[in-house]
Parts: structure tokens; sequence; C-alpha cells
């Protein structure tokens, strides 16, 4: 049997609440450390104990660490699962299971392994009675370690890492996995061809989590007030605020610049938040799908009343009798048009951890900017897993609070201002705080009730103006919005748009479309809403562009078939929603599935069944649309005036 | 807004922050000719006028109702931020983080608060926000034209409505269970002890409910309305007399009232407040003789007005926070960004 290296995926059946993330975490960490690529994610059910959950791990050599269908090793812990567990290893593929487990085996075409995980533990005599579930997990860990043959320095790394250094479960745990080790040593004969070998392509990378990653930004982006509510799965980009704030922000006299309040539910939870950003703070809540349908009338409000706020959606499936524990890309067309009337949101979309550290200062500078709500469209698989990642870069530009005006600024123009007046012509206006001392500070805050000087006015003309100011603000923000990540690749004939955590999954399926399919197709992901000129040239180049995303409707194509209609003809939709975080596998299937030759239309609109390879050569011939799709997207509002200039001009 | 300018000229009459009463005024009232609320709006205006607040150093706030619209009719000069229905609560705590030497004054009223807002209502209670929280009660929607508020008395008729079928919730009671550490009730028809009240909720530290019976004239003051004019009038019953003593005034009693008839509550701004004894020997400092006169109150079908509970000793929400002593809102990137070596203690804190 041929070794396979560094190329296969890991899925370990446990019962929720067995404690074996531990387990699974160090084996993620260890084939980091060992610097080979690798993805760690927990599909998990809402619960707390006793129903099946499992982890899959993707180690490969190549760096495509998107999720994989196929389970070349599988450990089952859980008698629950076990039936399906077994059916689901790839033929040729290994099976490891807690001996304890009385069931048939019914492959013969998959190495099998049962570990004596209870004896194991039941022998060692440092493990209490009531450590001995929790400790078995490791046993697993160490059985799987030796026949894959895993560095036990760089276990015994996650390990410590684990503990924070504490030596008594570092070593109890340490011990049990050996004892797997050194009994697999003994008793089984590698049958299947896994293997990892030490490579050092992870060197200088980190491991963190979305909502740590979420949370760290937002410290380092200045975050001085946060409302939030418990949800999954974005409880813990809150909670991060409160481990890491005490930290990076001590000061000598012990006295805080933050507050972080755990509000009654959604709504108290953005109205604080709103009520802070109003009055000058860089405030921030967070929450998922559900939680946002609650905020929905106070977003409204904020988006009218114009008050600086960052929203972190860490999107789920919900409601929250869905699948409030599976990911998704569903919140997008929601967030989009968040509120009541008229209205448009920035929306921040990261990738990776390492965006959803950047995002998380950047969105202050572009909230406060902006004047507006920004939302940062998460999800529960960048949120809660972890991902390898560049190391967190600090901020590299200064912090942009804006369009203020304090007590010396409006000396200088003799308090002549007004609130909702677009001094500047690009849609935003300037702003004060309370606590200003000067006497024509202050102006009473409504919705879109008020004229420029936010005095009360139901006049028809007000309206008007300022609905159209609110719109010229949201398409200039494209100016300072993230910029598109372009992956391009040679011959290109094809685009592919995608955002959010699919990237992975999206590589892979290009590398595979290209190299199997013959097509090759240019890859962007789009980083934010209103789109940058580059996602209009993108476009532009394509006839056919593919939007690839996880919800049922293809919403990120509705909003591109809204901003871009003269464009319509050439979008896709790839829209596929299972829950689990993406694959390859749908993405590819889903392009070959809308991909079209360049001829086909002009046979009849017979649709001959043509191998995708040889269709591409006659995408490149060219097609009808072509021509009028080059044309330039219509945005009149966009000004001319790149005002970014900082606050306090005349 | 250069129409607002203020203090030109000498005035004759300003307080002791050099302001004029105008200074305090806002926007002439939309609302009904003898509104409640306007009366009440008057009284804010003289309150802080005599207390010589400088309109600057508060920020006021309201929900949606008719009550609501009234923070337009007073504080010109003041931050003012008209919510959304029943969210006043959240907006006031988020805000007054910004600078926690200021004060706010919340406008709401029984639908606002005691509907839609009534979870917010209950929670900013026991938050303690430093703000003074004013139901002007009507006991119906004036804004939609006179549905039934949760604060009508069962039984109560109304145009188009019939006949109310369920029984009233009791502000003051529901902000006493909530740990609300002022509590007060007041009627639009007394400007006396509306204004006397409002100064003492103002020098509170934390959140102080003012539950003012504001009669709608439109919609809600037949006679025998518990929240009309006459009803009011007829039933009124007022725990003690009020004056609000402020700091450094010296106290002089009149010689006349002896031990008992007298109570003196120390406010947290170093004010007093005196309460002239009527009838009962109201102790407002036990929460127990709160919940006891409301039920006797509701039992006997009287309006107790007057301080029904005060408790100068809980701290306010933001002093719990242990804030630094700029205000928030004025910390620039040096106290706000981490220094550039935190970075590496980060990346070094993750695998």
């Amino acid at each position: 049997m041929n070794k396979i290296v560094n190329d296969f995926s890991i899925t370990v059946g446990t019962k929720n609440g067995s404690g074996s993330s531990t387990a699974n975490n160090t084996i993620l960490r260890s084939v980091f450390k060992m610097g080979i690529p690798v993805s760690g994610k927990n599909l998990f059910p809402s619960n707390i104990q006793g129903l099946p959950t499992w982890y899959t791990i993707r180690v490969n050599k190549d760096g495509f660490i998107g999720r994989q269908d196929v389970n070349d090793i599988v450990i089952a812990m859980n008698p629950d699962s076990f039936v399906r567990d077994l059916a689901s290893v790839a033929p040729n593929g290994a099976f490891f299971y807690s001996d304890d487990i009385k069931q048939p085996i019914t492959r013969t075409d998959v190495a099998v392994y049962p570990m004596p995980i209870k004896t194991i533990v039941k022998n060692d005599p440092n493990v209490p009675t009531d450590y001995r579930d929790l400790v078995g997990n490791m046993v697993y860990v160490g059985v799987l370690a030796q026949m894959i043959g895993m560095d036990m320095d760089k276990i015994l790394a996650a390990l410590t890492f684990h503990f924070k250094g504490k030596q008594k479960p570092i070593d109890m745990n340490f011990n049990a996995l050996k004892a797997g080790a050194e009994w697999a040593k003994a008793n089984l004969e590698k049958k299947d061809p896994y293997f990892v070998e030490a490579m050092n392509k992870t060197d200088g990378l980190i491991m963190a989590d979305g909502n740590t990653a979420g949370a760290l930004g937002s410290i380092f982006g200045g975050v001085q007030f946060a409302g939030w509510y418990p949800i999954t799965p974005a409880t813990s980009l809150a909670e991060g605020l409160n481990d890491y704030l005490p930290v990076l922000r001590k000061r000598e006299d012990g006295k805080h610049t933050y507050a972080i309040v755990q509000a009654e539910d959604e709504l108290a939870a953005l109205g604080m938040a709103i009520g802070a950003g109003w009055a000058g703070l860089r405030s921030m809540t967070s929450t998922s799908g559900p939680g946002l349908s609650l905020m929905t009338e106070f977003a409204g409000l904020a988006y009218y009343a114009e008050v600086p706020v960052v929203i972190w959606d860490v999107q789920r499936i919900g409601p929250s009798t869905g699948l409030p524990t599976r990911t998704s890309q569903a919140d997008l067309t929601f967030t989009h048009f968040i509120g009541h009337g008229d209205s448009h949101s920035i929306i921040l979309l990261p990738g990776d951890v390492y965006e959803c550290f950047e995002f998380g200062w950047q969105s202050f500078d572009i909230a406060e900017r902006a004047q507006t709500p920004v939302f940062v469209l998460s999800d529960l698989d960048m949120g809660m897993n972890q991902w390898m990642s560049k190391p967190f870069k600090y901020p590299e530009t200064p912090m942009d609070r804006g369009k203020v005006l304090w007590e010396k600024d409006l000396e200088e123009i003799k308090g002549n201002w007004g609130r909702y007046l677009d001094k500047d012509g690009d849609g935003i206006p300037y702003r004060t705080f309370p606590g200003n001392k000067h006497p024509l500070s202050a102006y009473f805050t409504r919705g879109t009730g008020h004229d420029e000087y936010a005095k009360y006015s139901e006049d028809a003309g007000a309206y008007m103006r300022n609905m159209e100011r609110l719109k010229l603000k949201h398409y200039n923000a494209a100016n300072y919005m993230p910029k598109p990540v372009n992956h391009p690749i040679k011959g290109a004939t094809v685009g592919i748009i995608a955002y959010g955590s699919t990237e992975n999954a999206v590589l892979e399926a290009q590398h595979h479309l290209a190299k199997d399919d013959g097509i090759h197709a240019d890859f962007l992901r789009v980083r934010a809403i209103p789109f940058t000129e580059e996602v209009t040239q993108f476009i532009e180049k394509y006839d056919q562009v593919f939007i690839v995303e996880m919800n049922r409707d293809g919403q990120m194509y509705q909003i591109l078939l809204t901003e871009y209609p003269q464009f319509a003809g050439k979008f896709k939709s790839v829209a596929y929603h299972d829950g689990l975080p993406a694959a390859a596998k749908w993405v590819r299937e889903g392009i070959l599935q809308k991909y079209e030759g360049g001829r086909m239309k002009d046979e009849g609109g017979k649709r001959k069944k043509t191998s995708a390879k040889k269709m591409t050569t006659k995408a490149v011939a060219g097609s009808k649309i072509k021509k009028e799709a080059s044309k330039k997207p219509v945005k009149k509002s966009v000004a001319k005036s790149k005002s970014t200039a900082k606050a306090k001009k005349k | 807004m250069t129409e607002t300018l203020p203090m030109a000229g000498v005035t004759a009459n300003v307080n002791l922050a050099g302001l004029s009463k105008n200074d305090y005024r806002g926007a002439p009232t939309t609302l009904c000719q003898g509104c409640g609320h306007n009366s009440i709006s008057n009284q804010i205006v003289t309150a802080l006028y005599e207390m010589n607040t400088v309109p600057e150093d508060v920020m006021k706030f309201s929900g949606i109702g008719c009550s609501s619209k009234s923070p337009t009719y007073f504080l010109n000069r003041t931050f003012g931020f008209n919510s959304l229905h029943g969210r006043m609560p959240s907006i006031a705590t988020g805000a007054l983080f910004a600078d926690a030497r200021m004060k706010g004054i919340g406008v709401s009223g029984d639908g606002d608060s005691a509907s839609i807002g009534m979870g917010q209502f209950k929670h900013i209670m026991r938050r303690n926000v430093n703000m003074v929280y004013i139901v002007e009660n009507n006991g119906v929607y004036g804004l939609t034209k006179g549905q039934f508020s949760a604060t009508a008395e069962r039984g109560l008729q109304l145009k188009k409505q019939g006949e109310n079928p369920y029984m009233p919730v009791d502000i003051c009671m529901e902000a006493l269970v909530s740990n609300a550490t002022f509590v007060a009730r007041s009627f639009a028809g007394n400007p006396k002890q509306v204004k006397e009240l409002l100064k003492v909720a103002l020098a509170h530290d934390g959140i102080a409910v003012l539950d003012i019976i504001s009669p709608c004239v439109t919609f809600n003051n037949q006679e025998n309305a518990f929240h009309s004019y006459a009803w009011g009038k007829d039933h009124e019953e007022p725990l003690h007399e009020i004056s609000y003593i402020a700091p450094r005034n010296e106290i002089i009693l009149e010689r006349e009232m002896e031990d008992g008839e007298v109570r003196e509550v120390a406010m947290h701004d170093g004010s007093t407040v005196i309460l002239k004894n009527l009838e009962r020997g109201y102790d407002p400092t036990n929460r127990y003789e709160a919940l006891r006169v409301m039920e006797e109150a509701q039992r006997n079908n009287w309006l107790v007005t007057g301080i029904l509970y005060v408790n100068t000793t809980k701290p306010n929400l933001t002093s719990i926070y242990n804030l630094v002593d700029t205000p928030l809102n004025r910390l620039t990137e040096v106290d706000l960004r981490p220094e550039r070596a935190m970075i590496d203690k980060i990346n070094s804190l993750m695998f």
C-alpha cells in the first residue's frame, strides 16, 4: 500500500459534553506545530450534554484546508453514532473505536483498530475516577499519534498551551496519551496508508478563532462601549472583550476607559450601543441572526439618525429552534436592507481570522467616518473554530474619528453649523457630542423628521434632500471600504465571486476546475458592501461570473443583480447551504452545473452534454452579451469629491 | 441654529449660572392646550433654572408618544435624543457612559414605559442609571387617538374603546420592586409639588422615577376617570410637603415644628430635602413602608403623592464601572489604542 502523507481528513465522533474538545484541539495544534497546513471544525448540536457531535480535521500539504466531505480516518467514541461513523469511512480508510462499544463491524474495506480506552485509563492510578472519561479522550489521541506518526514534542507543546502551563493536568493528560501510544505500538499493525510528516508550511503562523480575533481587533480599535446579549455563536466575542480589555487597556490608576454591559435583550444591547455611539464613544454589539432580527428597529433608527455603531453578526442558522450551532451566510440581504423604509447598510465581510482582527478596528473608523451602523458579517465556522492565521498586525493607520466639532471648533466657526448640513458635499455632516459646553453645540436627535439644522420638520423637500444625502453618503463610502482580494489564475475565462469563510473551499475548487475540468476561473473575494471599483472591473472582465455562497437563495447574487443590473446576464448563482462549513465539492459541482460554453446558446438552445473540458475552448469565443455588459455601472450619486479630510474643516 | 443664540444683552433676571429662564426653554409646544405634559415641561424649566444647572450639563431623552415629544419643549441648549417606542432606557444607559458627570432627564409615558417598554423600564431601575425618569401618566394613548394604556383602571370607559377589562399596572410599584433607588408620585395639577420633586430627583444620585399623573384633556379627562384633573384634585393625598434645600443653603426650620413632624433627607450632592409630614408619620427611606402605603392607597382609592421611597446609599451605574475622571468621549487614541508592543504579546497568547 502506498503511503499517503499529509493529505487526509480525520473525523472524531463523540458525545456532546464528554470533554473531547481538549483532545481534538490537541490533534489540531500538534499537526499545526508540525508545520502542516491544517483546519479543525466542530460540528456540534444545540445541546450541552448527550447528543452526538463530530470534530473534523483536514490535513493538507498543499494548503487546501476547507472542510472535506470525505472521512479518511474516523475515530468512534460514541455508541449512538457508531453505525453512522463506521459507514462514513472512505474505502481503504481507517476506523478507530473504543472497544467497550460492542457493535458489529460491517465493513471489510477499511482498517479497523479497536482501542481498550477504558482499561488503559483504569490502570493508571494517577487518574481520579471522575476524570477517567475526560482523560480517556487523550488515549485516542495517543493511539492516533502512534499510528499516523505525530510528534510527541509537539503534542506536549499543545497540551502545555491548553493547560496554560499547569503541570498537574498536563502530566495527567500526557501520560494517558503516552499510554495510548505505547499500547498501539505494541498491539496494532498499520493497515491504512495515512501518515503525517513534518513540514515548514505553518512557520510564523498563529492559531485563533474569529470571535477572539474580532474582540482583540475591537480593542485595538479603541472600543469604549459594548452592549451585548448571549447568543450562540456570538457570545465568545463579547466574552473576549471582557477577557482581554483588562489586560490590554490596563492603567496605572486602575480605572477604566471602557464599559461592557450585558443587556436584558438584543433590543437593549443595540439601544445602549447606539446611545453610546451617539454620545461619542466607539461603540459596538455582537449577535447572530435572531438577535439581529430584534435589533432591526434600532438599526433603522441609527441609520436615519446617523449614529456610528459597529454590529457583529456571527451568522448561524436561525431561528432559535433552527440549527443554531450550524454555520451560515444567510443574513446578507437581511442586513443589507435592515431597518424600515429605504436603507442601505455598510457591510464588512471578513474572510478569515486575520480579517476578523483587522475589521475589528477598521469598522470603528468606517462607522465614525460615515456616521452610520457598520455590520461585520462573520459566521460560526470562522467565529468559533480555530483557524491558522498570519499573526495579527498593529493598525497601520491612526484612528479616524470622523467629523466632530468640539468647543474650539465651534468658536472658530462662530457656532454656525447644522447637524445634517452637507458642508463638504460628500453626504457626511458634522456632529457634536453631549458634554460639549459651547451653547450652540447641542442638537435634538430624531429619525428623518428634521431639517439640515436638526430642527423638527415634516417638510417634503427637507425629507427628500436628507434621503438623497444618505444615499450619496452610502455610495461614497466605497472610497474607504476594504478592497476585494483577488486570486487570479492564468488563462482565466470566467470569474468567481465569493465572500467570507468559503475562501478555502473556493480556492480548492478553483484548483480542481482548472486541473480536472479545464475551467480557468479568476476568483475575487469581496470584502465589503458598497462594492468598490475593483468589483466592477472584475465583473466587466468576464462573460460568466459565478457567485458562490452558503445560503439557499443566492443573497450576494441578488445584491449584485440590483447593484449591477446591466451585468445581470453574466451572474450565475452557486448557492448551497447545509449548515456545514463550505466544502470544495459543492463549489466545484455547482459551478460545473451552471457553466455554459460560449457557443451553447447558438445551437438552438439545445444543451449538449459536452464535458466541461471541451467547453472551455468555446467559452473563450465570447458571448453575445459581452459588448453591452462592459458599460460602466451608473452610479450618479457617487460624488467626485473624495473628501476624507479630517474633521474641524470649516 | 442662530435663532437660539443665548444671552444677548443683559437680562434682568439671571440665576447663579448667569442664565435667564429663556436659556432653559424649548420650542413652543405642539401638544393640546391644557395637557398636563405642558405643565410638567414648564416645571422642568423652572426647576433647572432655580437649581442653577447649566443646560449643557444634562442630556434629555424620550421614547415615543405625546409625552416623548415634550423634550423638544424644554432645554433647547441640551443634547436630546427622541428614540424608539419603549426604548428610551437603553439609549440613555449607553449615552450617559460618555460623560459620567452629566445627568439624564428622561420623559416617557404610560404607554411607552408600562407596555412596550416595560422590560427596559425595569432593567434601568435595577441598573440605577443616573437620571430622572419621568412618566407622564394619563392612562391613555394620545398620539394614536385614545386607546387604553396599561395604567388605565379597570372599568374605565373610553369613546370607541368601550370598557377596560384589565387591571392596571402601577408604575411606582413596578419601580420599587425592581429596586429603584428613588420613587415618587405626583400630579400635574399640583405644580409646586412637581417642581420640588423634580429638584430632589435631580439631586438624587441614581435612577429617580417620577410617576406624574398628567391628564389627557382630549381623550381621558372625564370626571370619574382616575387620570383626570377632577379626580386628582378630589383624591390627592400628599404624604408630606416637600422643600428642596440646595447645597450650602442654611436650613432654617420654622419654630413651631416639633420633632416627628419634620423629616430631613440628606442627598448625595449635599442638598437636603425637608419633608413636612402631614397626617401620617411617613418614612420614605423604608422600602417596606413604601409598599404598604401604595397598597393602602390602592385599596382606599387615594392618589398618594410625594416621595414614596429614597435610598441614597446605592452607587449609580457609571460609578460601578470605575471610569477614568476624563469623560470617556474626550479620550483620544493615546488612551484607547493599546501600545504597539501589545500586538506581540497578543500574538504570543495565541497558539
